[in-house]
């Protein structure tokens, strides 16, 4: 189990909060469609921090007009993985930023059990550290 | 009327009027490629304005205080500065508190300047100029630099966007603060903070500028605690997170030498002080970009020159330099903390630093127009004092781009460090979160934050705390083109 | 929540009048009555369905609950009877009533829904739904999802997945199918599911030839041009022979003569003697321009123009 505030993995735009409501997802959402991004929906069983590319739940969705759509995909997702990590991320396309700019989790593990720090003392003090994703320790598909 | 004198008569042995030797040109429409310097200038008595203007850009480009002969082997008027412009600053001369001062631009050509050196615009821009007897004050206000210039700098080594794809971290401004107390923690001490902050969910831990290599710690022990904390706290939360460990030491030797220990223990950032130099923050910059690694700047010194209003320069002109030397971090004022800052100026600052393209805008003491020629952004840092009751406001001023540093606000928190991040965290979080929901946030903030305080008692505490504290001093600082509104807050 | 059971009948008042003021669909109504010359059936119809929606409000406001009204609505008719205009109208009222989030309208065809491939219809058909919720969805002449002959069409998983949504997904979308009336018919014979959700139907008749003239006066006008007196009089012959013609498209069709007409109105004016011209010449439709249809020599359509071939199918 983790032991920091709340036992979970803290990524995202919203971690420290109860978990969000279909309600006040359909609110970032809806946000997020106000200012013209795209958005999509992804999943992962390994949490590690740099584990950039969560498998796409589809691609991402463009030019949609209202949250209703999305939130059924995100139900989806959730649906078929409701062990898996799922987060929601905004994509905007205006020159100088051409990046994410919202991303925030949807779906949790009922357990957590979050990572250990291996440590490779090399030279003089110096210390190579590995952080390990728990979760990795059993293939893919077989994890929570 | 000064004519400008021609021909013979100009090179004729002997002092004349800087006006008439052509640095004052009313006509002069400025190139594109032009560098123009918006200086705010107090004639001495009895000296005209247009002809301290010239005279400043005279003493800034070519002139010397008498006429030379070997101007005519060059393309004098080429080089020759030009004063173009001089206008009255509103609420200065008769009947104000204050002597009347002008606005001068100044346009220089492009050939005046080596590529890609800040030293060596500086030496021109700010070189002898500031002493010279013709003026009694000088301050140079804004700067125009034309694309052309532009590109022959890297900017900032990562940049806004690419550093938060590193991270992992958006749409949120990122949290962090600074290590308490400054000096005297021994290196193992020093790592407990950076690790309880972190744990407790900030982002970011922070050296503080005068943090370098002390008879109370040296900075490879610092370095090495540091990393323990960061990756043990990144195991911890399954978030990246960073410790900014200042290289700032007596030479570059020594300054690249702890950069690459830092690189080595993998730390995402390094930083330095304004104090450094010019000419250092640019290899540092170049440093930082064939490392991968984040560039912190702190401001170290900035106020002995930016913060009177008459003499010095506006720290909005330093924003566009250490944007060109290519920083990733700068401090650039909180509006509601413990140091100077008017809100409109603050804009202005921050614009500089995020915008592809500034705008002229008067009111936020923006004088030109400003395309950014693709320069990364740099991001802004907002330290000092500053606590989580006042989220709503940071995040109205200073928006999603920004690092919000609580070093006392996290530290000070009766219940301890990792309570206190939790508490600014959330109060982040619930702010972020509400004003995507359209709710009137800033209106509603106390509320917000009060609601969120019902589940979480460390934020609650961290209310009670501070719920009073605010720093509600005059700026010096201050737009001359609207009445200025301090925020009182 | 107020609990019903505690409310008498009479405890409580509302004044309709202004509960139909403040939703503003009077402006739209007034603006369907402008836009559109006669159609005098399909009018009442929306204006009945506007009222019963806003009295459905009310109730709700009063906890009467009833149900949320299924708002699934078939429009069937002739090509150019002003099916998509009206539909633009409703997703409006739709809106101003609160019975949609956004208000927009997503038409599309079979085409747009149905893949060429297995496994391609369920992403095409939902990219779509995900597009019109929070608005309208009109899907033009929708029979041709289904295509009983070939019974491994994909327009069948469509309909499915159309279903589902329009089922589950009261809230966040409303569909309207338009057609020709008989197919309709026979397709909602053939799909009793749909015909069950659909609970509005609407018919547009064909327009009478004076309506025709009337709607190519407006349409005129909005371009700056007018009808000279004879002029008017050939279009009303014009529109006589038209009607009795193939591919009759009723409003489309009075659109496309009138393009033609400005073709030969321009080249009048260029080829003539008189090269300086008054505003009123420039705006002038003449009969000539209108005679020289071959309508009037062949009781053909012109072979140049796309009479016939923009008319054809399209049935909205």
């Amino acid at each position: 189990m983790m032991t920091n505030v709340g036992n979970r993995v803290t990524q995202g735009q919203f971690s420290f909060l109860p978990p969000l409501t279909d309600k006040q997802i359909s609110a970032q959402i809806k946000y997020a469609l106000k200012n013209g991004w795209a958005i999509g929906v992804e999943y992962t069983d390994d949490p590690h921090p740099r584990n950039t590319y969560w498998e796409m739940f589809g691609n991402p969705m463009f030019d949609l007009k209202d949250p209703a759509g999305i939130l059924s995909e995100i139900n989806d997702c959730r649906k078929t993985y409701p062990n898996h990590y799922i987060r929601v991320t905004a994509f905007n396309s205006t020159r100088g930023v051409e990046s994410p700019t919202m991303s925030y989790i949807v779906n949790r593990p009922k357990n957590e059990p979050g990572f250990r720090l291996d440590r490779q003392e090399t030279d003089g003090r110096c210390v190579r550290y590995t952080i390990h994703s728990y979760a990795t320790d059993k293939p893919e598909a077989e994890r929570y | 009327m000064s004519q400008e004198i021609k021909g013979k008569e100009r090179y004729k042995s002997g002092v004349i009027p800087y006006k008439k030797m052509g640095y004052w040109d009313a006509d002069y429409v400025p190139k594109e490629t032009d560098i123009i310097a918006l200086f705010r200038i107090t004639p001495q008595e009895g000296v005209d304005h247009e002809e301290a203007a010239a005279a400043v850009a005279g003493e800034s480009s070519t002139a010397t205080w008498t006429v030379v002969w070997t101007d005519r082997l060059t393309a004098c008027e080429l080089y020759r500065a030009k004063a173009y412009r001089s206008d009255p600053v509103p609420n200065t001369g008769p009947g104000t508190k204050t002597e009347q001062q002008y606005f001068a631009y100044i346009a220089y050509d492009l050939d005046l300047f080596e590529p890609g050196s800040i030293a060596n615009l500086t030496a021109s821009i700010i070189g002898n100029v500031f002493g010279f007897k013709a003026v009694k004050a000088l301050r140079l206000e804004d700067m125009h630099i034309p694309v052309a210039y532009l590109k022959t700098f890297q900017g900032p080594a990562t940049g806004v966007v690419v550093e938060r794809e590193r991270l992992d971290k958006f749409g949120r401004p990122l949290l962090g603060a600074t290590t308490k107390p400054k000096l005297g923690l021994s290196g193992r001490n020093y790592g407990r903070v950076v690790y309880e902050g972190l744990k407790g969910g900030l982002d970011f831990m922070k050296d503080d500028e005068n943090i370098n290599s002390q008879p109370f710690m040296h900075w490879r022990d610092r370095f090495l605690y540091c990393m323990e904390a960061v990756n043990r706290a990144s195991a911890a939360t399954g978030e990246v997170k960073g410790h900014y460990l200042n290289v700032t030491a007596g030479t570059m030797e020594d300054m690249y030498e702890r950069a690459e220990f830092a690189k080595s223990l993998g730390s995402v950032i390094v930083m330095i002080d304004l104090v450094i130099g010019y000419t250092a923050i640019q290899s540092m910059a170049k440093w930082a970009r064939k490392n991968d690694m984040i560039l912190h700047l702190h401001r170290a010194g900035n106020s002995t020159y930016s913060r009177q209003k008459n003499h010095g320069m506006n720290f909005r002109v330093i924003c566009k330099w250490m944007r060109m030397a290519g920083v990733d971090h700068i401090h650039a004022g909180t509006v509601v903390g413990k140091l100077e800052g008017d809100p409109l100026m603050i804009k202005g600052f921050y614009d500089t630093l995020r915008e592809t393209n500034t705008k002229t805008s008067l009111e936020h003491g923006l004088f030109f127009d400003q395309d950014w020629a693709s320069l990364n952004k740099v991001m802004p840092v907002a330290s000092g004092g500053i606590h989580a009751g006042q989220m709503h406001q940071l995040l109205d001023y200073l928006g999603e781009d920004v690092i919000l540093q609580f070093g006392g606000g996290t530290i000070g928190h009766p219940m301890g460090i990792q309570a206190g991040a939790v508490a600014n965290r959330v109060a982040l979080e619930a702010m972020v979160m509400a004003r995507n929901e359209g709710r009137d946030y800033v209106k509603e903030g106390p509320q917000i934050l009060e609601a969120a305080a019902k589940w979480c008692t460390p934020l609650k505490q961290a209310l009670d705390t501070w719920k009073d504290i605010t720093f509600n001093y005059e700026s010096t600082d201050t737009a001359d083109f609207v009445p200025s509104t301090t925020a009182n807050v | 929540m107020k609990n019903p059971e505690l409310l008498t009948p009479d405890n409580s008042s509302v004044d309709l009048d202004a509960e139909f003021r403040n939703s503003n669909i009077k402006e739209v109504l007034d603006k369907l009555d402008l836009e559109l010359i006669g159609l005098k059936p399909v009018k009442t119809r929306i204006r009945e369905t506007a009222a019963l929606l806003l009295v459905d409000r009310v109730r709700k406001k009063l906890d009467m609950t009833a149900g949320a009204p299924s708002l699934h609505m078939s429009f069937t008719g002739n090509p150019g009877t002003g099916k998509t205009t009206v539909a633009l109208r409703m997703s409006e009222i739709l809106h101003r009533l609160g019975y949609v989030r956004e208000g927009h309208l997503v038409s599309v065809t079979r085409d747009d829904l149905v893949g060429q491939y297995i496994g391609h219809t369920a992403p095409k058909t939902k990219e779509v739904l995900k597009k019109a919720m929070g608005g309208v969805l009109f899907i033009d002449e929708a029979y041709y999802l289904y295509k009983p002959e070939n019974e491994r069409d994909y327009g069948a998983e469509s309909i499915e997945i159309l279903l589902q949504t329009m089922e589950n997904n009261r809230d966040d979308l409303v569909v309207i199918l338009a057609g020709y009336k008989d197919r309709m018919e026979k397709f909602f014979r053939s799909n009793p599911g749909m015909r069950s959700r659909i609970a509005h139907h609407i018919d547009f008749p064909d327009y009478s030839a004076d309506e025709l003239v009337a709607i190519a006066k407006l349409m005129l006008a909005a371009q700056n041009y007018r009808f000279s007196p004879e002029g008017e009089v050939a279009f009303g012959e014009y529109i006589h022979l038209r009607m009795k013609m193939d591919h009759f498209a009723n409003a489309r069709s009075v659109r496309n003569a009138l393009d033609r007409a400005r073709l030969r109105q321009a080249n009048r004016l260029f080829k003539g003697a008189r090269k300086n011209l008054s505003r009123i010449d420039l705006m002038t439709i003449e009969a000539e321009d209108i005679r020289a249809s071959r309508v009037f020599q062949e009781g053909a359509v012109d072979l140049d123009g796309d009479e016939g071939a923009n008319e054809n199918p399209p049935a909205s």
